[in-house]
């Protein structure tokens, strides 16, 4: 489903990502992780196409597609969803009236019906049980005045109604308390298909007891160090981070 | 994929045509003879000739304003013409079929009804073209609920006691430097009559255009509701693409007797100039309400869009007790625009309440500030003000600035003044396009939940028109 090869990306003219592999089949659950500042957010920005960040070199399929010849809006569209960790909030705009404008877009491009105010309505009653929230967000200004566990469930609603190929989480867990936890990461286990896959980046293990991963990835200075299965969250969570880092380092830079 | 804000052309002005008319009009420049000149077209009465001659000669003691937040080159005053009009037989066209085709094609194209039967239902319009009223639609209908609409000359004829009690009142002819000129030079604009305890049956309009590339608009608005009468008024305007500067300098005067109410919604799109600044219409308009009665209500509605620079400050006068003052205020400025606009309160009588709703968005290179005074009176005991005022940035190379004048005299008053200023940034338009919306509809849909509180105070016919005339202004913005 994606395929990104010798990956390198840079902000502002600075390197952040020095070349990363990695290969996701759909129906497959990834994640990354790594200390603060180890490029984990990056990597998924980039992915996105978010346009602060230039890409340097390598080159990443999306379906066998050139993901960098698509605008992000058009990557979204195409099944790219991105989780973020801290979604804006927009003012004036109601969060039912941006869901169902995303909803139409990506229908639109799939050549699917569009659904009226009313058909969403009922559609997108079914998507908030998913999420276990409240009805009144609906109406409210889109992740004005919410909490950071609220902003959080919204965004899995998001992922619900566009119902991605590839969704990539950016610390689904952050500023969520243990029961929010469990209940977007049902909900996310929920949304899994064999026909979609899933890229988790997070920097405490806690979430990997949930929705639980196929292969880890250790990321540090822009590069992988280090994959393996789910049993190496379990270890990063006894032992940090520090001893991945100096095996690499012992190593020596690949 | 790069971090930088593209700014590119906006949509074409698709109002920018040039109507191929003759036109009578008085040679370039500005005396006491022009003066005399267009009082004489017009068959005045010698009040009026009187009235524009003193504001005139104190016209000529006055200094154009300069504390406003705009620079421009001023105007040649002796270069405008201060009078044009279509070339016509009679001095008012008495039905549709002697307009000149030429003229009915220009306002079929801008999308003006008027033609009664072709017009949209429930709006009768006043049509301004340059100096003159062309026609007013719904007329006669109005007439037998015993309201008066028709063009400022019609009723300096027909209504005479009118004007001479209502002319000047609330903005007296030495008011300002504008305002003054205006009073001076004026040749055409429409009158409302409401009379004592009748609410208006439909939205009355006015639309000016102006089409002379060397003349300026001085037009008059005056609207008067008696005793408990209540209106609704809409205005729009537009101008052809020059590479020269018209000047605009129009008075509005609006007075509410006792629980009276009056609506005044303005959609602004003269010619803005191109994206390097040449051209554009002068917009300096001075617009005032009395609140006279008590429990009188007065509300001014504007989407500014248009114009290179804007000097606009609708304001009420709240003299009677109990009565309410609001303004609610899109002004929205790309590449070379300047808009300095925003309102006055003024708190006379007892238990006057005002409201205060600003939204500025600023995109290009422009610069767009709200300036508005709060002022309470020593005797408007429980005067309440609320005022909001929100700046939007897009890019960033605008500016949004926000000026506000408080001065209180009385110790119950309540006054409130609350301020942002946000920027629609990359984090923002990510987001959408994220969620697969493209970048033009997550901007409008941005900027249009950012002025909901403003829109939702237009009639739905303007809303719709002001939401599409936004996105319209701003496409190409942001990249």
């Amino acid at each position: 489903m994606l395929s990104i090869k010798n990956l390198t990306a840079s902000i502002n003219g600075t390197p952040v990502l020095k070349g990363i592999d990695l290969e996701i089949k759909a129906g497959e659950i990834h994640a990354i992780m790594g200390p603060n500042g180890s490029g984990k957010s990056t990597l998924g920005k980039v992915l996105a196409g978010h346009p602060a960040y230039e890409v340097t070199g390598g080159e990443v399929l999306f379906e066998g597609r050139d993901l960098f010849s698509l605008a992000a809006d058009e990557r979204a569209r195409a099944g790219l969803f991105m989780g973020f960790q801290h979604p804006i909030e927009v003012p004036g705009v109601s969060n039912a009236s941006f869901l169902r404008l995303a909803y139409n877009k990506k229908a639109e491009a799939e050549g699917r019906d569009e659904l009226d105010p009313l058909e969403f309505d009922d559609f997108i009653h079914e998507k908030i049980k998913l999420v276990a929230m409240r009805e009144e967000f609906l109406d409210r200004s889109l992740n004005e005045g919410f909490s950071g566990g609220e902003k959080k469930r919204n965004e899995i609603l998001q992922m619900a109604v566009l119902e991605p190929k590839l969704a990539i989480l950016d610390e689904l867990d952050s500023g969520l308390d243990i029961d929010a936890l469990r209940v977007l990461g049902d909900a996310v286990n929920r949304l899994q298909r064999p026909d979609r896959a899933l890229l988790i980046i997070t920097h405490f293990p806690r979430i990997l007891e949930t929705i639980q991963p196929h292969y880890v990835h250790v990321l540090s200075g822009g590069r992988i160090l280090k994959s393996s299965g789910k049993e190496l969250a379990l270890e990063l969570e006894e032992r940090g981070y520090d001893w991945v880092l100096e095996a690499s380092a012992a190593g020596g830079a690949r | 994929m790069s971090s930088n804000f593209n700014v590119v052309t906006s949509q074409d002005y698709k109002y920018g045509f040039v109507t191929e008319i003759e036109a009578d009009s008085a040679p370039p420049g500005l005396s006491e003879d022009t003066i005399r000149f267009i009082s004489a077209k017009k068959g005045e009465p010698d009040w009026l000739l009187e009235f524009r001659l003193k504001a005139y000669r104190h016209w000529q003691t006055m200094a154009e304003p300069d504390w406003a937040k705009v620079s421009y080159s001023r105007p040649d005053f002796q270069s405008i013409v201060y009078y044009s009009a279509p070339k016509q037989k009679t001095p008012k066209y008495a039905s549709m079929d002697e307009v000149d085709p030429e003229l009915k094609r220009t306002f079929e194209k801008l999308g003006v009804p008027i033609n009664e039967q072709a017009a949209l239902a429930g709006v009768a319009v006043d049509v301004v073209f340059d100096s003159v009223s062309v026609t007013t639609t719904y007329k006669e209908k109005l007439a037998t609920v015993g309201i008066i609409f028709c063009s400022f000359s019609e009723a300096v004829r027909e209504h005479p006691d009118l004007i001479q009690r209502y002319l000047g009142s609330v903005v007296p002819a030495s008011d300002n430097f504008y305002a003054a000129l205006n009073s001076a030079v004026f040749t055409d604009g429409s009158f409302v009559f409401i009379p004592k305890g009748v609410a208006c049956p439909m939205d009355l309009s006015t639309y000016f255009r102006i089409n002379n590339k060397d003349s300026g608009q001085f037009e008059r608005t005056l609207i008067v509701a008696e005793e408990g009468a209540s209106v609704s008024y809409l205005e729009g305007c537009t101008a052809p693409q020059f590479d020269t500067n018209q000047l605009h300098a129009a008075v509005v005067e609006l007075v509410a007797l006792d629980r009276a109410s009056i609506k005044y919604s303005t959609v602004q799109n003269w010619y803005a100039g191109d994206k390097n600044g040449l051209g554009g219409i002068y917009n300096f308009v001075t617009k005032r309400g009395l609140c006279k009665g008590v429990a009188s209500h007065i509300s001014w509605t504007q989407v500014e869009t248009g114009s290179a620079i804007t000097w606009k400050y609708p304001s009420c006068i709240l003299l009677g007790d109990d009565s309410i003052g609001e303004f609610y205020s899109v002004a929205l400025t790309n590449h070379k625009q300047q808009a300095d606009t925003g309102t006055k309160m003024v708190h006379i009588g007892r238990n006057t309440k005002s409201t205060i709703i600003s939204k500025g968005i600023s995109a290009g290179d422009s610069s767009n500030s709200y300036r508005g005074l709060v002022k309470v009176q020593p005797r408007a005991e429980g005067a309440r003000n609320f005022s909001q005022c929100d700046s939007m940035l897009i890019g960033s190379t605008c500016s949004a600035s926000t000026f506000p004048y408080i001065e209180v005299q009385n110790r119950s008053a309540r006054v409130e003044h609350e301020a942002t200023t946000s920027k629609i940034g990359e984090e923002q338009l990510f987001y959408f396009q994220q969620r697969g919306i493209p970048t033009e509809e997550a901007i409008s849909m941005i900027i249009n939940g950012f002025c909901k509180d403003v829109f939702r105070e237009l009639p739905m016919e303007f809303a719709v028109e002001a939401t599409k005339l936004l996105s319209l202004k701003l496409e190409g913005s942001v990249g």
